[in-house]
């Protein structure tokens, strides 16, 4: 038998939805390579986090009741014999913030061959992992020629698993060597505060990299202005320190759901979509027509910004600013 | 002191392009420092210029062509270079992070660092695993996505933050030596100046094979194959509005007005 591990990501006191996605991607891979799904539960609250991702699906829980929150080395640790305990070939894992964290270092200490950011998996005596390129321009495949591997799978490709299971959970007595924790999680903060709330917007105009140079962003302030929309960005127009953070959209900035979101100069990286998926019509504007935006978008104009939002403001009765 | 930066040159294609084989033709790929490797170089530039006596090495994997984005590191300040190339590794595929992570360990333990940086993900593969794997190669600790940095050598820690999901951030202490994965934002990585760029032709750059660094080919050996590479089939339906910038603007401007999201 093939068995999957899988391994559950909670922060503060709630399983992240992603947790949810694992099953039903470890479920699929156990069934395809004719093995048991297995879950791992590490720190918090394990016994309510068991209940909760006990869903159809899953064979057998484990847990690991060792401090609160997520700390790397103690996941480093508790895995490679959590592997052991279920007698795991496969370990699945998300490919979040935290999920890169510990998956490379278990993947090296357990010598499994690593394939980070799956969006689609076929399991069998040699499984075939796809994954994107090139900011998400190209697909590729990947041939996994080991019975045994680890596999990170991106956030929101499957779809959570739903109905109860009857998984037999298990408190698992670890060893965990204190003087290889070697880092101390001391809090966490919260950015991306001030007065304005992307995420309350019926219109968002968003702007990315394709906007060149901090002056002309007076062009798209302009055309927010006439439409009576608030200004949103992508992370590098942040990273620049051109528009404050919590005007940025994305995984790591928030998640917006407008009636209208306009990208413009954005080429659609998976971070970014994380954020703006949800909005009820997307329009896009850019340049390159096999930018990945465009597979989002519900209208698009495959044209240079500089000309195509200054006749913007004008319709609208605005005046396009000289650049 | 030491630090030691991962850098690698990415390869950035151009809007229209082809693929032939398994990877994009040469001929619609440019090359470019990997974004969040400028931003690397940057934070251990700056910490050594604040600090006494830190040497700054950055080490890449890559073929000749690729010495000119390296000199583009040594022309922002680092102070010289190590590139890491090998016959053997002329027209693979794609390197598995295990075998990068291998490479760069090799030349890790011959410097010694007292920190390691390295990008968060690089821009072309995304496989945002490489420094993670290289801490538990070099048994240091590590942290991943790094967005800001107090960093005392001397004390043998790293105050971080690490940019969680969400915008939360985790903030960690973490014992040096260590391999941070620098997160976009971090800093303002400068632009090189025409003075950096003469000196940088001045300053060491190293060429090392894996002979050199003890290692062979069959230690690069992956279970992993790259079996296609192909455009994704659009799953969207977008409908393009075509014409002039005028007519086009226009036609966005009705959909905006009818949809009632807008006056005017
Ligand atoms: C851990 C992590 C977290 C991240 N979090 C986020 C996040 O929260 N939000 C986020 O946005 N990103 C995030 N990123 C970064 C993300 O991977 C991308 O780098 C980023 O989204 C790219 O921004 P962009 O689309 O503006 O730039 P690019 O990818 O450079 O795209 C610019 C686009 O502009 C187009 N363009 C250029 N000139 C013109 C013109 N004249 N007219 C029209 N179009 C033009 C180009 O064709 C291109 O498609 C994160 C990355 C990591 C690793």
């Amino acid at each position: 038998m093939t068995d999957v591990l899988a391994i559950a990501e909670h922060r503060r006191g709630e399983l992240r939805d992603v947790s949810f996605e694992l099953i039903t991607a470890g479920r699929e891979l156990a069934s395809e390579v004719g093995g048991d799904l297995h879950l791992g539960v590490i720190s918090g609250d394990v016994d309510a986090f068991a209940d909760d991702l006990n869903r159809d699906g899953v064979d057998a829980i484990h847990t690991v009741d060792d401090g609160e929150e997520f700390n790397h080395d103690v996941y480093a640790q508790a895995i490679p014999q959590l592997f052991e305990e279920a007698g795991a070939d496969i370990l699945v894992t998300p490919n979040s913030v935290n999920g890169l964290d510990y998956a490379p270092a278990v993947a090296d200490d357990l010598d499994l061959p690593l394939v980070t950011d799956s969006v689609a998996l076929d399991g069998g005596d040699v499984t075939e992992v796809t994954r994107e390129q090139y900011g998400g321009k190209v697909e590729t495949t990947y041939d996994v020629d080991s019975e045994s591997f680890a596999v990170t799978v991106r956030p929101a490709e499957w779809p959570q698993a739903e109905g109860d299971g009857d998984a037999e959970v298990t408190a698992v007595d670890v060893d965990i060597d204190e003087d290889a924790i070697r880092s101390e999680v001391t809090g966490f903060e919260e950015v991306g505060g001030g007065d304005v709330d992307i995420s309350e917007a019926d219109v968002l105009v968003s702007i990315g990299r394709g906007i060149e140079e901090e002056e002309n962003l007076v062009l798209v302030e302009e055309l927010a202005d006439a439409l009576g929309a608030t200004l949103s960005s992508s992370r590098p127009i942040v990273d620049n320190g051109w528009l404050p953070k919590n005007r940025q959209v994305g995984q790591s900035g928030k998640v917006v759901t407008p009636d209208v979101y306009i990208a413009i100069g954005i080429s659609g990286a998976v971070q970014h979509v994380a954020g703006m998926k949800g909005a009820d019509t997307i329009v896009a504007i850019n340049t390159d027509p096999s930018a990945p935006i465009y597979d989002l978008a519900d209208y698009g104009i495959v044209d240079d910004l500089f000309d195509i939002v200054p006749e913007l403001i004008e319709e609208f009765g605005g005046e396009a600013p000289n650049l | 002191m030491k630090i030691l930066v991962t850098v690698k040159e990415v390869a950035e294609v151009e809007d229209e392009f082809e693929i032939s084989g398994l990877d994009i033709d040469e001929s619609y790929l440019e090359y470019d420092l990997n974004e969040w490797d400028d931003y690397a170089v940057e934070e251990a530039v700056q910490y050594s210029e604040e600090n006494d006596d830190v040497e700054v090495v950055t080490v890449t994997i890559g073929p000749e062509r690729s010495e000119e984005t390296i000199r583009m590191a040594l022309a922002k300040g680092a102070d010289r270079a190590i590139r890491v190339w090998d016959d053997s590794l002329e027209g693979v595929d794609f390197l598995s992070t295990e075998a990068t992570s291998e490479m760069l360990a090799a030349v890790a333990e011959e410097e010694d660092p007292d920190i390691v940086f390295s990008g968060v993900q690089s821009d072309d593969d995304a496989n945002g695993a490489t420094g993670v794997m290289l801490a538990n190669k070099l048994d240091m600790e590590w942290a991943a996505v790094v967005n800001t940095l107090d960093l005392d050598l001397d004390e043998g820690v790293a105050g971080v933050h690490r940019e969680l999901e969400g915008g939360i951030e985790e903030l960690t202490d973490v014992r040096t030596p260590a391999v941070l994965t620098i997160q976009s934002g971090i800093n303002e990585p400068r632009y090189a100046s025409l003075r950096g760029i003469r000196q940088a032709q001045q300053k060491p750059l190293d060429v090392q094979s894996l002979d050199d660094l003890g290692l062979d080919t069959g230690s690069l050996d992956s279970p992993l194959e790259r079996t296609s590479m192909y455009e994704p089939e659009s799953e969207g339906d977008a409908t393009i509005w075509e014409g002039s910038p005028e007519d086009t603007a226009g036609e966005l401007a009705d959909f905006l007005r009818d949809k009632g999201v807008v006056e005017g």
